[in-house]
């Protein structure tokens, strides 16, 4: 039996994108960006502090750095939890060494769990966004929306509770959206999003309630990614960021400003065998002149007032 | 279904004549970017899934939308640096959603063949009048807005059924991307009895296959680039040969990658006996040159 002949519609095949979520548009195309002060180079980390449920549910797929045996998986509970307890206070001094300044993206649930942890981030002042609850609470295509309003809407008010910040920021756990998300963040208070990977760049991405911007947070290279996902070594970890901070280095000599954004997990830099390599990495990056560390919501100010 | 497709015949590697290149090269390079559109939510095939994840997964659809927003032009500026002139595997739909990126290619005299309409419209299930009305659209497309006759396929995401050599031979096609078992092109047999080839495109080159099939670092995808080089120019001396290196700018071109490869285009480059050409070329070549002492050959050998 042949295909329907469904199949050889293309109903959105004209100019422009499949879809009204953004406008088609070249990075090369666009008005160069000036940083603060004539910096070339952003610089983001974001610290992921997330917790991941034994009783892990897995609906509708599991999240990266999930739980994979049969319950219960003490394993990778206990590795992951290694990054709260352990991992997370390696990574705080390897920042400080080097003067970085860092955003914390939390799963709300960690407020309720960890309140320690919690406080010792906000004295910190570093500027905090909202991970979504729980690593097992995916936003995904055909989520029903008002459930999805509340996980929204509950992850926002009890991070915000925890933390006295406003919370201007979201990484969906998993970086998995529904076709609602966006707007369910704007309809929340959130300014920009870190889910989508399409650019470089910050971009301006349309909702039916208004605009919101996503924010470019690099999966490809994501320590998980990188050393969990494609099983590279530490050394190649280090060795793919800081060819990365070299070419955009490079490219925001010719171009104007480029952002450098680095996600890091506690329960995988953490280690006491990988920790070096993040502190190479940093060297490497704040050695440079023109290089501008700063927390998202600063870089996405800057990058609005240069529109 | 066949135990085998049919396409060719056994062929030893081993006592071939001898092909020439132009100028006496020993290696025909040519580099292949996909130019590609995923569709954030495609009519479905029941043969293959487009996405792993429920629509819209933004993740999948965002990194193949990165190399058209970011990718592509960085890769332009390593081809036009080394003077590489890109036969571009193209989702013909691209001419209607991006034709910025159409202009770019042209403006630099690439060529443009066929990988589709879009990389999430699969081949499998087709009967023969929709794979051929599917093909002669890809072909009308290019026509349409490069000018250009397309003489060559990769069928839209390696999906195939087993007329496909046949049907783009009868839309006036010469050479295929599809197959992998030679670093000579070959003759292809097609129902018409065209002069229809095999260019070389390799998948163990693939950026795509290398990156994510084969979880390689970008560093030691440049060694694997050098060295595939250093053989194939090594045998070429006696029995020209082809290398094609595949690209995908969602791939290649993010700024962790780009520099390795770069590297491994300035070593090919550098060397004397290459021809850096392009898939049409390198099939009008052979089909002209060659074609016909290929199947001379192969008819001996094959009745021995």
């Amino acid at each position: 039996m042949p295909l329907d002949d469904a199949y050889f519609d293309y109903p959105h095949r004209s100019y422009g994108m499949d879809h009204d979520y953004y406008d088609w548009s070249m990075l090369v195309d666009r008005k160069p960006v000036d940083w603060p002060g004539g910096k070339r180079l952003a610089l983001w980390v974001n610290v992921a502090l997330q917790f991941f449920p034994l009783n892990q549910q897995g609906t509708p797929f599991t999240p990266p750095g999930g739980m994979t045996t049969a319950y219960p998986d003490l394993r990778h509970f206990t590795l992951r939890e290694y990054g709260n307890r352990v991992g997370i206070f390696r990574i705080l001094q390897a920042l400080d060494q080097f003067n970085v300044r860092v955003s914390f993206a939390i799963n709300s649930r960690l407020a309720e769990r960890y309140p320690y942890l919690i406080r010792r981030v906000v004295e910190r002042g570093d500027e905090i966004l909202c991970h979504g609850w729980d690593m097992d609470t995916p936003h995904y295509g055909g989520q029903d929306k008002l459930e999805e309003a509340e996980v929204v809407a509950r992850s926002l008010e009890v991070l915000r509770d925890a933390t006295g910040q406003p919370v201007t920021g979201w990484i969906s756990p998993g970086k998995s959206q529904s076709l609602h998300t966006p707007e369910l963040l704007v309809l929340n208070g959130i300014e920009y999003m870190c889910d989508w990977v399409n650019d470089d760049m910050p971009y301006q991405f349309r909702t039916p309630a208004g605009e919101i911007t996503a924010m470019p947070l690099s999966t490809e290279l994501e320590d998980r990614f990188i050393i969990m996902h494609n099983l590279h070594s530490e050394a190649e970890y280090a060795d793919q960021i800081i060819d990365s901070f070299d070419y955009l280095y490079a490219e925001a000599g010719e171009q104007g400003g480029r952002l450098l954004a680095l996600n890091v997990h506690p329960w995988m830099l953490g280690q006491p065998h990988r920790i070096g390599k993040l502190e190479e990495v940093l060297q490497h990056i704040t050695s440079r002149h023109g290089v501008w560390s700063a927390p998202p919501g600063e870089i996405h100010n800057a990058w609005r007032a240069a529109q | 279904m066949k135990e085998d497709p049919g396409l060719y015949e056994y062929w030893p590697y081993e006592g071939r004549p001898k092909i020439t290149w132009p100028n006496g090269a020993r290696v025909a390079f040519w580099v292949a970017p996909n130019i590609e559109f995923y569709e954030l939510d495609p009519a479905v095939n029941p043969h293959r899934k487009a996405w792993p994840k429920p629509v819209p997964d933004i993740g999948g659809y965002g990194t193949r939308d990165y190399g058209n927003r970011v990718g592509h032009v960085r890769m332009m500026r390593v081809l036009d640096k080394y003077g590489v002139r890109g036969s571009i595997s193209l989702s013909t739909a691209v001419c209607e959603h991006h034709p910025e990126i159409i202009e770019m290619c042209r403006e630099r005299d690439w060529e443009f063949f066929s990988h589709g309409i879009y990389n999430t419209r699969y081949t499998y299930g087709m009967d023969e009048a929709q794979e051929k009305a599917m093909i002669e659209d890809g072909i009308e497309t290019i026509l349409k807005h490069t000018g250009q006759k397309c003489a060559g396929y990769l069928a839209p995401a390696l999906t195939h059924t087993e007329v496909t050599m046949d049907l783009f031979a009868e839309a006036g096609g010469i050479y295929t991307c599809d197959l992998f078992h030679d670093d000579q092109p070959t003759p292809v047999h097609v129902r018409s009895g065209s002069k229809f080839v095999s260019v070389p495109y390799s998948l163990e080159m693939n950026d795509t296959i290398v990156y994510v099939a084969n979880k390689i670092e970008p560093r030691r995808y440049g060694e694997m680039i050098k060295a595939s080089f250093d053989r194939l120019y090594a045998e070429g001396a006696d029995n020209g040969v082809v290398m094609c290196i595949p690209l995908h700018a969602y791939q290649v071109s993010h700024p962790h990658r780009l520099k390795a490869f770069e590297e491994a285009l300035e070593y090919i480059t550098g060397h004397p006996d290459v021809w850096v050409t392009t898939g049409r070329e390198i099939a009008e070549y052979y089909i002209d040159k060659h074609y016909d002492s290929t199947v001379a050959d192969i008819a001996e050998k094959g009745s021995q």
